[in-house]
């Protein structure tokens, strides 16, 4: 009832294949992308842009990247931390050398490393299938963690092997360094996040993202269509590691402000994969959700007790944090093994045939 | 409808988020404690956080605060993640924190860029960046009472007393076994500097922050190489196991120094009757022998205010170092008290506080800790003071002091930081330049 689109015809086939066919989801997509752009600047304050909104968004491209590569295209990967490192540690190289180029080019940029890491950590993909490979892509991991530690140059021999965000600015805004106010970060992260999301999700509703559903689904089957796996698999593993790399140098420079490599160890690798398997494998909502639920969530668990004034020792909090989380994540995983993004997709079936429910 | 109603409903959810400014109460002095009892790093952090935690709540208790105004703390746990350390950092600044304890080196890392545009100093005792020593690069990061470069310097002094001079350190082999972080590579350059001069080779052991508990290869290593002398820099679970091992491949304990933080009782207890002799630094007294101590135990312990699980623990290495710190953090806001004559001081005021910071052998015995430290001088240009350090044995069941209070060598840290310092500056252009007059706001 509030979501038939009965009435809404289409005369083109460019219409038919739009990303969003159906009114309703395009009223909805303005009003979201309005209250992100307009709402949360006027409501939120410094903390929740700074540890809510910027790493939600950042984390969200990083499961966009993920889900690309394993929700999309089959393909499992535990390097999703190595690859942001790599972004991570290419944008600070550039920016470092490069001062007088605008920054946001550098991070644009920096995923290209990223992606031609991830292509040759992605070669075994056509032996190997499944598990195997999400060892191999271990294996990245481990490699990459141990080069962010031992290998100097990338770091420009820093004493203490940390990273830091230039101080750099947009119009003359800063926009990283300890300068930037949250609010300017926040309007950089969504800018680059809507827009990247936007071209994946065009990548995955086209040719190129049939092709990979179709070497997920049956890559036998798929290559008796005509599809060559290795260049299917290795543009994934790319495109995949492209984002997960931008995700990476947004995280040093317009969240964290400086990262030892600690920061790109495997437990940030698990993060991201928790964030695609709740949110939704091969789903662009669900890598929002996904973020949203194992980052947002967490961090509001831990003020909340605050905001309403009562006193919780911190660790106290900090225990009953994981248990929840972990509760939620099985009770979800439950109730809907598809992840939120089929939640939301039942849902959106009951609006439609509301009030009757079949 | 419905749509109205869910989109009436989220900018409720919203608006619930958006924290309402906290109304700084009348004359309380708000200091954040960024601690962290969860995670790997939990057993060395505990300790810590009690010792913070019960010092401010006995000035609270028995003085009513510092100069008149109560102090009101506030942990945030950071489990020793960059992530939640700034996560913890965002979420208290807006509430007037008049300093920051980061208690790891990757949040001070993170912290020292913003220091100086929020307006809110750093102090991190004895760790974080040596070079934030520098004054004049780092007007807003204090490091006292000594830097990591101080502290291996003087466990380089001790090893050539035990020897017969720095000239008998030609040819001798020196272990390094460190946490393989920005914390644990801190030292290197100094003791690199120091092996050229004095001729001994430097072997290092990195021990990877995710194998902490197996550390297995390095001793086989070290057992093979068998250097003279091991020096460790270790944190958390890494010490217990390091403590281990080294008894496990019989390595002599009295030949075995850890930095400060490597003297946990927890970290010598775990190499069970072996780890007897096992050496480390320290700059502040163990047991609860000491009036200010006794004081913690009749106005916290005993009324039941302290987080301490266990009151037995009272006084143990690192309880000892909580209590150091939060020490700092009450002299601090006293001198800057004193300075601006105000009792609800700001962040700048402590700075200027920090940087006149000079608590002599008089205030010392009337703070009650007297033979618990030596006195401690911060000035402008030296954040951090080179102040001295003894080395402590582990007997079995407690430490012993073993050593007298050793000057650091000034001399040869010194320089090194200053272009460590100027290194920093260049790197991460452009750096501020100091505008802060010396001691004020």
């Amino acid at each position: 009832m509030f979501y038939r689109e009965v009435g809404q015809f289409k005369s083109t086939y460019a219409a038919d294949m739009a990303i969003f066919p159906i009114r309703q989801d395009r009223i909805g997509i303005m009003a979201i992308l309005a209250a992100a752009a307009v709402g949360v600047p006027l409501i939120a304050n410094d903390f929740v842009l700074a540890s809510i909104m910027i790493p939600g968004l950042i984390f969200t491209l990083a499961a966009i990247g993920l889900n690309i590569l394993t929700g999309y295209a089959g393909q499992i990967s535990l390097g999703t931390g190595a690859f942001m490192g790599v972004g991570a540690y290419a944008a600070f190289k550039l920016a470092s050398a490069f001062p007088q180029v605008n920054v946001i080019v550098w991070i644009l940029l920096s995923g290209v490393f990223s992606a031609g890491v991830g292509v040759v950590f992605g070669l075994p993909s056509l032996r190997i299938k499944g598990l195997y490979l999400a060892v191999t892509t271990l294996a990245a991991q481990f490699f990459l963690d141990w080069c962010f530690v031992r290998v100097g140059w990338l770091t420009d021999y820093s004493s203490s092997g940390a990273i830091e965000a230039a101080r750099r600015s947009l119009f003359g805004v800063a926009i990283s360094g300890p300068e930037a106010t949250p609010l300017s970060r926040y309007f950089v992260v969504l800018g680059l996040v809507v827009f990247l999301t936007f071209i994946a999700s065009n990548l995955v509703h086209g040719r190129i993202g049939r092709t990979w559903m179709m070497v997920r689904d049956m890559d036998i089957a798929a290559e008796l269509m005509g599809v060559r796996l290795l260049p299917a698999k290795l543009l994934a593993f790319a495109v995949s590691s492209y984002f997960a790399g931008v995700a990476g140098a947004m995280m040093v420079f317009f969240w964290l402000g400086a990262a030892e490599p600690s920061a790109f160890s495997i437990s940030l690798s698990f993060q991201v994969l928790f964030m695609v398997i709740i949110g939704g494998l091969g789903s662009m909502i669900g890598s929002y959700f996904g973020a949203a639920f194992i980052w947002a969530l967490p961090v509001l668990i831990k003020f909340a007790p605050n905001l309403f004034g009562v006193e919780i020792q911190s660790a106290t909090v900090e225990h009953a944090n994981s248990m929840i989380v972990g509760a939620l994540i099985i009770f979800f995983l439950i109730v809907e093994p598809h992840g939120l993004a089929r939640l939301w997709a039942v849902a959106k079936q009951k609006l439609r045939v509301w009030p009757f429910p079949w | 409808m419905l749509g109205r109603y869910a989109l009436a409903f989220s900018m409720a959810m919203a608006a619930s988020v958006v924290l309402p400014p906290v109304a700084k109460a009348q004359d309380s002095l708000y200091v954040p404690l960024l601690t962290y009892r969860t995670g790997a790093f939990a057993g060395s952090g505990i300790p810590i956080a009690d010792g913070m935690h019960d010092y401010l709540e006995m000035l609270n208790q028995r003085d009513g605060g510092i100069g008149g105004a109560k102090i009101v703390y506030e942990e945030c746990e950071t489990g020793y993640t960059a992530q939640k350390g700034v996560e913890c950092y965002e979420a208290t600044k807006g509430k007037g924190a008049l300093m920051y304890n980061p208690w790891s080196t990757g949040i001070t890392l993170q912290l020292i860029p913003k220091a100086g545009v929020d307006k809110i100093p750093v102090l991190s005792m004895a760790y974080g960046l040596t070079a934030a020593a520098d004054g004049k690069t780092f007007p807003w990061v204090f490091n006292p009472p000594m830097t990591y470069w101080d502290g291996a310097s003087v466990a380089m002094k001790y090893i050539a007393a035990k020897s017969g001079g720095l000239d008998k350190l030609k040819g001798k082999k020196i272990g390094f076994i460190y946490l393989d972080a920005p914390y644990g590579k801190e030292p290197i350059p100094l003791l690199e500097m120091l092996a050229k001069e004095s001729g001994f080779t430097l072997t290092k052991y990195p021990v990877p922050g995710d194998k902490m508990q197996d550390q297995s290869s390095q001793w086989l290593n070290i057992q093979s190489d068998g250097p003279d002398w091991m020096i460790m820099w270790g944190w958390g679970a890494m010490n217990p196991t390091a403590v281990k091992e080294a008894v496990k491949v019989g390595y002599p304990m009295d030949k075995f120094i850890g930095v400060w933080w490597s003297g946990s009782d927890d970290d010598a207890r775990a190499g069970g009757a072996g780890a007897k002799g096992y050496l480390t630094l320290n700059f502040h007294g163990t047991g609860a022998a000491f009036p200010a101590i006794a004081d913690i135990k009749k106005h916290v312990v005993d009324k039941g205010l302290s987080t301490l699980k266990d009151p037995a623990r009272l006084g143990e290495n690192n309880y000892n170092k909580g209590v150091y710190n939060s020490m700092l953090i009450a002299e601090a806001i006293r001198f800057a008290q004193k300075k601006t004559g105000k009792k609800a001081v700001d962040g700048a005021d402590v700075r200027a506080g920090l940087e006149s910071l000079d608590i002599d052998a008089a205030r010392i015995k009337e703070m009650g800790l007297e033979g618990f430290m030596t006195p401690v001088k911060v000035t402008c240009d030296d954040h951090s003071g080179s102040n001295a350090v003894y080395v402590q044995q582990w007997d079995g069941a407690k430490w012993v002091k073993v050593s007298d209070w050793m000057e650091p060598m000034k001399d040869k840290v010194r320089p090194l930081l200053v272009a460590d310092a100027a290194e920093y500056a260049k790197k991460n252009a452009p750096w501020p330049v100091r505008t802060e007059p010396c001691g004020g706001r």
